[in-house]
């Protein structure tokens, strides 16, 4: 049996349906931000973690030329160490049919018995290589399903120059490549990279490596010293070549998913409490004009003997209901997104993703802040209804008093028209409402742009990377530094236009205590297929002397230009150099140093080599040029810089699409739930004063006007303050991007971005607005004459 | 446009001719007018008597252009208003008359001042603001607002502001209803004076039937029939006015 006071909440509710629906709307989009970022968190950090467990990621890394087994119990023997597992990890090129340039192949040695004692494969179809048949191996899966790859399939490949027929066995993933990025690579190309399982006979036998390896990883005791195994590590294979040892922060794969796990968490509270606040916000203002308007009722209803509480909690359900409706939309919309958002996820991070539905207690936490929201925003108006005395409360509430502001002494302001006096002290009596009423516009306004300005850093950047700076249309990596003359060699080849070349080398970067391995580039300073720039697109020059290096890593050396630092040299005499830091370069993508080509070969006190040449050449016979360079022993890999292009732009393209979509119609929501539910009260407020306006011969436009005239204001003031508040947010999520010392993208918000997000914002304050001056129109011109307000 | 027939109209610039209206309430039809002829003739001040319900306020919206007749003719200066568009409403509310209303309808974020100057700024001859509340008597409190003003000072702000455009109609509807005596009384002496002063035509309800000793033609309403329509020979000032 539904009581009185319930049926006139209903009834009221319906009355109010348009603004208790943009309201719950808006709480909706709260609760579904909530639910569809927690959950992506969630899933994507459970499945991360069950996935490093059961197939043992390791702890440390570390890369070298070649030691023998016997090193390995050298290594064991460092305190800390509880396990150490020696591989065999080499680069080959798969020249497969369906492509241009081939394909590359980073094949990872299996024990000849049993499995992986830690980086542990994921068969997910087929099975292990068979101790003894030297050709089976084990595919990436997403590259296989790139090449329809399955058991059974052969795939060409080069091993150490030869050319060998590899048999597919079956199709894998790893704790390793989560997110599969070839060394120096910008990012996964599942087309192009594949990881690759060998047996360790078979690799070792094709590399000529028995009895050695050139790859550890190490799973560390619990509690140990990360920081003092690397350096002992370091000690143990300096003989040996070692590249320097890291620990799995700055593993690529790993550091890519935990920058995107922390991009999630930091917005994970912000956004739906940005949402909620605007919920709580909007609440507050229609409530306290309903509470005003139904002061009669209130006292008769207190009158007639029912209790304050009763009271109280009459306006509380309804706030309740404006919840609930929200929740339940908000709820599915979420479990919606948080599944397509982990689609997506799933085709850049490839790992048994353990996907729950919905996760129950993430929304019942989502539903339960929306409450206390909500409650929050009515609480000052439900009191006022509740400790409204009822002899008060039947007199009409006492006349809105205005004053003149002090601004309004400045001349010319005097002379400004009445309507527009009675925008301007309407605003200037609620300074707080536009404030806040201007504060949700902006907010609207920042979520757009930090959906849009990804792509507008993503042209010009790409554009600088591969238009100025890297000019050559293909780079062929060599296994081993080659003679300069070898370049005169490349420029004989079919179609090859232009040759240049650089020499690069691994390099521990020292100074004091602190310390980063990366690479010195040695580039000739004439050089036309390569040039340097900053991240503000400044051409930038080679240093005749002294090393100039990113000013990331000058950040992690703590170096100033001036500054002697120490270049640990990883090739050659493996001698220790001191070198002057002559200057740092803000560049987009890694910590690498460089140095006049010249001053590299005194560094490393070699005759003039170079290990990667840069090739521009004629389209019509690229074809054929691949087949000669496939064709070099020493060719490690073959870049084609538009494939590189396409592929970036393709896998982020699609993605920014879907993000700027979903977060426009999210923040469509808050400024058409701010703008129509501000301009529905200021229309109650105001009715009486519009209508005798009507009646004094104004028409509807003039009196549209007026009441427009202040959302038009808080539209106004809020969409600068977006703008800076986009701009900031921006900033402030580009520090927790994946990966710093990977890839920096520029700080760059396009016009574009900043018309567009505007253009949206008013677009749907235009569009709340016109709803309401619907009602307007039918303003009772005559009612109003006959009641005193 | 229709030329006008009778003699009587030939000096009225405003008249009711055979209007009916009839609100539908429910299933209920209300004949709020059920025939009326009422010519409002140039200069006069004109009392329109009657109880409520008698169809006064309906008859005083329909010549005021805030609602359109059920059937009948609404002449301005021979021109029939009752037949124009929502637009052409407007206008002629804007342009020609001056309201005045029983509960003031003075906008409360303006001054008595700007409240006036409301209407001047959309108007084609107006007085000066200052102008126009000096002649009700507000020279001194031109810079308060509504809240700041008794119910008779609002009441003098809302005629200084339906005559500051010059209007050559001036519509009263109960203008002393919200008043006491003394101060409906001058609320009163102010119409009357802007009557004489300016010449502008004047209609004013009322249910108190003292009020129409200061007419020049009184009219009553009953039933939305009108009941007489009688010229007043012995006018007397406001002031003397009693009930």
């Amino acid at each position: 049996m539904v009581n009185v006071l319930d049926r006139k909440l209903l009834r009221d509710l319906v009355r109010l349906k348009g603004q208790a629906l943009t309201i719950a709307l808006v709480v909706a989009v709260g609760i579904a931000n909530y639910i569809t970022l927690r959950s992506a968190w969630r899933a994507l950090g459970d499945s991360k973690a069950a996935y490093y467990e059961q197939y043992r990621f390791a702890d440390v890394f570390a890369r070298l030329k070649r030691a023998p087994d016997s090193v390995a119990d050298r290594i064991h023997d460092i305190r800390g160490v509880a396990s150490v597992y020696p591989r065999v990890v080499e680069q080959v090129l798969l020249p497969l049919d369906d492509m241009l340039t081939p394909a590359h192949g980073e094949i990872v040695s299996l024990p000849t018995h049993g499995r992986p004692p830690m980086n542990d494969v994921y068969v997910k179809s087929g099975r292990f290589p068979e101790p003894g048949h030297g050709n089976e191996v084990l595919v990436y899966e997403p590259f296989a399903e790139e090449h329809n790859l399955q058991p059974g399939s052969t795939i060409p490949a080069v091993l150490n120059g030869k050319l060998h027929e590899l048999i597919v066995v079956g199709l894998a993933l790893s704790p390793e490549y989560v997110f599969a990025i070839e060394p120096g690579g910008i990012t996964s190309d599942d087309e192009r990279f594949a990881p690759m399982w060998m047996s360790e006979s078979a690799v070792a036998a094709a590399f000529r490596m028995e009895g050695a390896f050139n790859d550890v990883v190490i799973r560390l005791e619990p509690g140990a010293d990360e920081k003092a195994v690397l350096i002992a590590l370091d000690q143990v294979l300096e003989p040996y070549g070692g590249l320097g040892a890291y620990g799995r922060e700055l593993q690529i794969s790993n550091s890519i998913l935990n920058g995107e796990l922390a991009q999630i968490e930091a917005m994970v509270i912000v956004l739906p409490g940005v949402f909620l606040a605007v919920a709580a916000f909007l609440l507050n203002v229609v409530f306290s004009r309903l509470v005003t308007l139904q002061r009669g009722q209130i006292a008769v209803i207190k009158a007639v003997g029912y209790r304050n509480a009763t009271i109280g909690l009459h306006y509380l359900k309804m706030v309740c209901i404006i919840v609930v409706v929200g929740s339940v939309f908000g709820v599915g919309l979420g479990a919606w997104l948080a599944d397509a958002m982990l689609d997506l996820y799933a085709g850049f991070f490839r790992l048994p993703m353990t996907r729950g539905r919905i996760d129950l207690p993430v929304a019942i936490n989502a539903i339960i802040a929306s409450f206390v929201a909500a409650v929050l925003g009515v609480s000052l108006s439900v009191r006022r209804a509740v400790t409204l005395p009822p002899a008060e409360a039947m007199r009409p509430p006492s006349p809105a008093r205005y004053h003149a502001s002090s601004l309004e002494r400045t001349p010319g302001l005097r002379r400004i028209r009445q309507t527009t006096m009675m925008v301007f002290r309407e605003i200037w009596r609620r300074p707080l409402r536009t404030v806040l009423s201007s504060a949700g516009i902006a907010f609207a306004l920042a979520i757009i742009i930090l959906g849009r300005f990804g792509k507008d850093a993503h042209g010009p950047i790409l554009d600088l990377q591969f238009g100025r700076q890297q000019r050559e249309d293909i780079s062929v990596n060599f296994t081993d530094e080659v003679a300069q003359r070898g370049l005169g060699y490349l420029a004989h080849l079919p179609g090859v236009d232009q040759v240049d070349g650089y020499r690069a080398t691994p390099v521990r970067f020292r100074s004091g205590p602190r310390w980063r391995d990366s690479v010195l580039i040695g580039l000739p300073p004439d050089s036309h297929l390569r040039r340097l720039f900053t991240r503000q697109f400044q051409p930038a020059r080679i240093p005749h002397s002294g090393v100039l290096i990113t000013d990331v890593l000058a950040d992690i050396l703590d170096a100033e230009p001036g500054d002697m630092i120490e270049v640990e040299l990883k090739e050659g005499d493996r001698g220790t150099r001191q070198v002057r830091v002559s200057g740092t370069i803000d560049e987009a993508f890694g910590i690498q140093g460089y140095m006049h080509k010249n001053s590299l070969h005194e560094l490393l006190r070699e005759k003039p080599t170079i290990n990667t040449a840069l090739l521009r050449v004629d389209p019509a016979r690229e074809a054929e040029l691949h087949l000669r360079l496939t064709d070099i022993p020493t060719v490690q890999s073959i870049h084609r810089k538009r494939t590189l292009l396409e592929k970036f732009e393709e896998q982020t393209g699609r993605t920014m699409q879907v993000i700027t979509l979903i977060l426009t119609l999210f923040a469509t929501a808050i400024a058409v739930a701010v703008v129509y539910n501000n301009a529905r009260v200021s229309l109650s407020l105001r009715s009486r004063d519009l209508a005798t306006l009507r009646v004094l011969g104004f028409t509807r436009a003039e009196v549209s006007a007026i009441l427009l005239g202040e959302q038009a204001v808080q539209v106004f003031l809020g969409i600068p303050f977006g703008m800076l508040l986009g701009t900031w947010g921006a900033k402030a999520l580009l520090e927790l991007q994946a990966d710093p010392e990977q890839f920096r993208m520029p700080m760059l918000i396009s016009t574009q971005t900043y018309a567009f997000s505007a253009m949206v914002v008013l677009a749907a304050a235009i569009l709340s607005a016109l709803l309401v001056r619907r009602s307007l129109d039918s303003l009772d011109l005559i009612g109003v004459l006959k009641t005193r307000e | 446009m229709p030329e006008p027939t009778q003699d009587a109209e030939r000096s009225a610039i405003l008249a009711a001719h055979d209007v009916t209206k009839v609100y539908r309430m429910g299933d209920v039809d209300v004949h709020a007018l059920r025939g009326v002829n009422v010519p409002l003739h140039e200069g006069e001040l004109m009392v329109l008597l009657g109880p409520s319900g008698s169809g006064k306020s309906t008859l005083l919206n329909i010549l005021g252009a805030l609602d359109v007749p059920s059937s009948g003719r609404v002449l301005y200066r021979g021109e029939d208003i009752a037949a124009a568009g929502e637009r052409e409403l407007t206008q002629f509310r804007r342009n020609h008359v001056g309201f005045v209303f029983q509960f003031y309808n003075l906008v409360p974020s303006l001054t008595a001042r700007e409240n006036v100057a409301l209407v001047t700024e959309i108007a084609k001859n107006p007085l000066d603001p200052s102008e126009a509340l000096e002649m009700v008597g507000l020279t001194e409190r031109m810079d308060h607002f509504p809240a700041q003003l008794s119910g008779g000072e609002q009441q003098r702000v809302a005629i200084a502001r339906a005559v500051a455009k010059q209007p050559e109609i001036l519509l009263c509807d109960e203008p002393t209803g919200a008043l006491d005596f003394r101060t409906g009384i001058r609320v009163l002496e102010v119409i009357d004076q802007v009557n004489r002063s300016l010449g502008t035509t004047t209609a004013v309800i009322t249910h108190h039937a003292p009020i129409a000793s200061m007419a020049d033609r009184v009219v009553s309403l009953s039933d939305g029939l009108v009941a007489s329509d009688e010229t007043n020979d012995e006018k007397v000032s406001p002031s003397e006015l009693t009930w």
